[in-house]
């Protein structure tokens, strides 16, 4: 079993919390006037999201997590799990909705993604920041104004509602940031 | 990479900071020399070493088997001039602790330490202030609080009346669990926890505060209250949650200086640590007999930073422990 001792702690070290993985975000060395030396850390829990600020006292080891950040392409999903390749190894990993999170209503086969590993099975996905889709489904009543103002609400291919400008009409492909959620720009086909 | 082409070469300070530390000095020695307080030199090296369970001492082996301890503060050989017949002294010393390294933290680091023969805590208290204001050239405000004030007010927490225990819940209660192995079943740490977890980032910024009337057992070097002898004679200066200084009207008897290593170097033992040699040199003065005085050590690297508005020691130093 790894271990890192509280003076190798620097933001970026997965460790292991509570029975959770987790991130430092930072780590402040504190020894306050004449007392213990401790570590005051903020980490992020990396199922929850969460972040708490913790302290650990100096010289202490907590166990490493093994959790590694990998670019995999999106396969397919199955209902219950979605499926990742690995493109140098070819090796497949899958992960349930609570993994794969948002970023399920953005991505479809071939897309890269960041996966995070957590013993080698996904822990978060990360959906690319920006997903070209086609519009499956907007009112194409609202023709005419072309100044982009109001928008309409519009579902892509993926199942994902995002609003577009009037003029963009079913079929037609378009470029959605997933950090934010919303529309972009309008692809040329 | 080869060795010619290391990038740690360079100091981590801009060439600005150096003038600003020499100009610091020279503004600090100024001061003194003003208020005839004599500035002194005393050994980085020593036979003796601080027993404090807290502080951990880098050694040095001598060829003939023998040890030596690089000072924690230059307190102790201080103290052996005054008893001396020095009068009033001052010195800026570099000192060293051990596995203290971080944001506020270097383990060679500078200390501007200075005794005064007749004053009071609160004589040296307003001399802190005077260069203080100096330093900073400007006007500051300042706050005088008791520690039990303050750690009441923003913990709810009377630091003379609680136990370890009620400390270690409150510290659960904030999320903390892991309080109790940080301060080995010793109140006086427990203390140090809290107030440093849930009193020191509150308080406000751009005021100097000057906590004074520490509890009993957080006396360190400094002598009892006769008035109220649950506290001592003790003070810290905070400033933008900074810890600045630290100082004492300095207990002078040497059979009580005596009991206290003793029940350093016991704690030590009941921690595992290594037994030291306390200074016996430092008894024999205090018993050969030392002026009434209060003394006070303030971190001129933390000062530097608080001027500067710097972000981190390295940003003050020239070369921290990584590039020494």
């Amino acid at each position: 079993m790894a271990t890192y001792s509280t003076s190798e702690f620097k933001g970026g070290l997965k460790i292991m919390l509570d029975d959770a993985p987790c991130s430092i975000i930072e780590n402040e060395f504190v020894r306050p006037g004449k007392g213990p030396a401790f570590s005051r850390v903020k980490i992020r829990n990396l199922k929850t999201g969460r972040v708490i600020e913790r302290t650990f006292k100096s010289g202490e080891s907590v166990e490493a997590a093994d959790v590694m950040e990998t670019e995999m392409s999106y396969l397919y999903n199955d209902g219950d799990f979605w499926y990742f390749m690995d493109d140098e190894t070819f090796e497949q990993v899958s992960g349930d909705a609570t993994a794969v999170g948002d970023a399920a209503k953005w991505i479809k086969d071939q897309d890269k993604c960041t996966v995070t590993l957590w013993n080698g099975a996904p822990l978060l996905v990360a959906a690319p920041n920006f997903v070209e889709l086609e519009v499956t489904d907007t009112d194409p009543g609202l023709k005419g104004d072309t100044s982009g103002g109001g928008g309409k609400p519009a579902t892509l291919e993926t199942g994902a509602v995002v609003r577009i400008p009037l003029f963009v009409q079913i079929g037609e492909v378009i470029k959605v940031d997933t950090r934010t959620g919303e529309y972009s720009a309008r692809v040329k086909s | 990479m080869t060795e010619l082409e290391n990038k740690l070469w360079p100091p981590t300070c801009s060439a600005a900071l150096l003038h600003q530390r020499a100009e610091l000095y020279q503004t600090i020695r100024a001061f003194f020399v003003e208020k005839g307080v004599l500035e002194v030199e005393t050994p980085l090296l020593s036979a003796a070493a601080s027993c404090d369970i807290n502080l951990d001492s880098f050694s040095i082996d001598l060829s003939d088997a023998k040890k030596l301890y690089l000072q924690t503060s230059p307190e102790f050989a201080m103290k052996r001039l005054l008893a001396s017949g020095s009068g009033s002294i001052y010195q800026i010393a570099k000192s060293f602790r051990q596995s203290e390294r971080g944001r506020f933290h270097n383990p060679e680091f500078t200390l501007l330490e200075w005794y005064r023969v007749g004053f009071n805590l609160s004589d040296l208290m307003s001399e802190m202030v005077e260069l203080l204001m100096l330093c900073f050239g400007q006007n500051l405000a300042f706050r005088t609080v008791t520690y039990q004030q303050l750690f009441q007010q923003l913990t709810g927490l009377d630091p003379h009346q609680v136990s370890l225990s009620d400390l270690m819940a409150y510290a659960t209660t904030q999320g903390n669990h892991e309080a109790s192995k940080i301060c080995a079943g010793k109140l006086s740490n427990g203390l140090d926890y809290v107030f440093s977890q849930y009193v020191q980032p509150k308080l406000k910024k751009d005021v100097v505060y000057f906590v004074t009337g520490y509890p009993k057992c957080m006396a360190m070097l400094a002598k009892l209250d006769d008035a109220n002898p649950i506290t001592a004679k003790r003070f810290e200066v905070y400033f933008n949650s900074v810890e600045l200084a630290n100082g004492y009207e300095e207990l002078t008897d040497a059979d009580e200086q005596h009991q206290r290593f003793q029940h350093e170097l016991m704690e030590r033992e009941q921690d595992g640590l290594a037994n030291l040699p306390m200074d016996k040199n430092l008894l024999a003065a205090l018993a050969h007999g030392m002026p009434e005085c209060s003394g006070v050590a303030l971190g001129l690297d933390r000062l530097l930073m608080l001027m500067t508005g710097t972000n981190a020691i390295d940003d003050v130093l020239t070369f921290p422990i990584d590039r020494a």
